[in-house]
């Protein structure tokens, strides 16, 4: 029972969802919203669980004086600090959270998101080294499309941004298109396997 | 005379609004361009027309959402000119909801050739038809990857992406979980798996448990080894990363669905020396996995993964209808192409989804 109850409520709305599409008509129309929308709250309610999780297990972390409770007190007092200025002085411009998130927030995240570039520079420079005829075509073409996107490119040869667009239109979007048309085959068939119930380890089962 | 003309050509159509929901109506017009102002007017049955909204010379439809199902409704156009005020012939239209989109039929039929193929050969497998399907190199290196944290003694780490479980490719992960967590404890290793969402968690924390109960080992699991960390994209690669640095995993496993974090997350994996395998469906991230992880999933392979580790033969049914299903498509491409390159779009035409 445990197990078949989930996996008739998953063939259901499965179902019904696959219906829907192809049904403008209520009651089908806008079940896609609605289904979201139950979906987001049930997960703003999950956030609480994550919140709790992350309580206990820092919390622990800094009792015991486990290795790196260190980190475990910065994480609590950012929680803390974030939580409580919210809460006393609200969220908008000028607020101490909003002070909070320009100062604090957002520049971590840049600074995470600018490493980006280190890592395409080195993920790049083991990738494109010639070592057999595939890795040698991949380095020349890629020279060709970096070449081609940048002005020195057009200096050097003004064919080379022709030469890169075709790159990118024909081969590149074909290899594209064929990984897509796997990926959308992959999910019609494990999407099937799920609402059948052929698939079902998500919930515990083998 | 010119007035003559402007009747003459000033034309309006009405009709039901196509493939809806009901409660619309589109008309079309067509005017001449000399005219100082225009409206659209329109009444029921037995009542005055009154003005609906003002038109320019470049309209020429409008989409009425306010009508009532069932009701009659009559339009006009009516177009003030220099000389005098001109109302075109009356069109009437009854709006109502639709049964079918027709403008998807074409996805309606392969959905139901997709699907009958896969069905057919899950019947197949059912009866015991042997199934053959090609080796997959980085399912066949879960095992060892795993084998080579527990020599190393040090944990095995995995990231199911970073969307939440309504993703599909978050459920793929959680299945490819439940193997790579059976495995860690029949070795007898640990498991760290941060998440990014809190029902990824929970979903989480349950197939993690219920493998180590499968691998008779429930005394080694922890269940604060799945946890949350957080719903900001770059804080949770910051934290991952972190604990990349930290506990120096074996073997690292990221499956699911991923966007910028990907490289951030794999090329710190690398720098750590960890063995890793990547599995996504994002084909914009796929060039990252493949460049900084041994092995990768591409695509159709991570959804394959189930039934692959498995060896069920419903599953491994459903990876034969799903390659039928490509060979399908790829004589669709051959054809269209053939038939476009003589000018004959007739393939193109028939599978376009509105």
């Amino acid at each position: 029972m445990k197990r078949q109850v989930p996996l008739i409520i998953t063939f259901i709305v499965g179902v019904v969802m696959v219906i829907q599409y192809f049904i403008p008509r209520q009651p089908f129309a806008g079940l896609f919203d609605t289904f979201n929308r139950w979906f987001l709250v049930i997960a703003v309610f999950a956030l609480l669980l994550g919140l709790l999780n992350l309580l206990r297990l820092h919390v622990n972390k800094v009792k015991k004086i486990d290795k790196g409770w260190g980190y475990s007190v910065v994480l609590l007092s950012g929680l803390v600090a974030t939580i409580f200025t919210g809460a006393k002085w609200g969220i908008g411009t000028g607020t101490p959270f909003n002070y909070i998130f320009v100062n604090i927030q957002q520049p971590m995240g840049a600074t995470m998101f600018a490493l980006l570039a280190f890592f395409i520079a080195s993920a790049s420079f083991r990738a494109f080294r010639a070592r057999n005829i595939d890795a040698t075509l991949l380095l020349v073409a890629a020279i060709i499309v970096m070449l081609g996107r940048v002005p020195i490119g057009n200096i050097l040869w003004n064919k080379l941004p022709l030469i890169a667009d075709w790159i990118m239109t024909y081969p590149n979007t074909a290899g594209q298109r064929a990984i897509m048309i796997g990926i959308a085959l992959g999910t019609v068939s494990y999407s099937l396997r799920v609402i059948l119930g052929i698939e079902r380890t998500y919930l515990g089962g083998e | 005379m010119l007035i003559l003309f402007i009747i003459s050509s000033l034309s309006i159509s009405a009709f039901d609004t196509p493939n809806d929901a009901g409660g619309s109506v589109t008309l079309k017009f067509s005017y001449p361009s000399p005219f100082i102002s225009g409206e659209i007017m329109r009444k029921e049955e037995g009542k005055e027309f009154e003005r609906m909204v003002a038109v320019s010379p470049s309209d020429t439809y409008w989409i009425d959402n306010s009508v009532e199902d069932g009701v009659k409704y009559y339009y006009q156009v009516v177009l003030t000119t220099e000389e005098d005020v001109v109302a075109s012939e009356p069109a009437s239209v009854i709006s109502s909801p639709q049964w079918f989109h027709k403008g998807r039929t074409t996805m309606l039929i392969v959905v139901l050739l997709v699907c009958g193929l896969i069905l057919f050969f899950i019947k197949q497998a059912k009866g015991g038809k042997e199934l053959y399907i090609r080796r997959i190199a980085g399912l066949e290196a879960i095992d060892e990857a795993v084998g080579r944290a527990t020599e190393l003694g040090r944990p095995v780490m995995f990231i199911a992406g970073i969307m939440d479980i309504d993703d599909l490719q978050t459920i793929a992960g959680i299945t490819i979980l439940r193997r790579v967590a059976k495995k860690a404890a029949e070795y007898e290793s640990q498991i760290l798996m941060p998440t990014s969402r809190s029902l990824v968690m929970t979903a989480a924390q349950e197939t993690v448990k219920e493998a180590y109960y499968d691998a008779g080992r429930p005394d080694i699991f922890n269940p604060n080894n799945v946890f949350y960390l957080t719903d900001d994209q770059f804080g949770f690669a910051a934290g991952c990363d972190g604990i990349m640095v930290r506990e120096k995993p074996g073997a690292i496993f990221m499956m699911g669905s991923f966007y910028a974090e990907s490289l951030i997350l794999a090329e710190t994996g690398h720098s750590t020396g960890a063995i890793q395998i990547a599995g996504t469906a994002m084909p914009s991230q796929l060039p990252f996995f493949v460049t900084a992880c041994d092995y990768t999933l591409i695509g159709e392979e991570f959804f394959a993964a189930s039934a692959y580790l498995s060896k069920d033969p419903l599953q491994l049914g459903s990876l034969k209808g799903q390659d039928w299903g490509k060979a399908m498509f790829f004589a669709l491409i051959v054809v269209g192409s053939v038939l476009a390159t003589f000018g004959f779009t007739i393939i193109k035409d028939i599978l376009i989804v509105q």
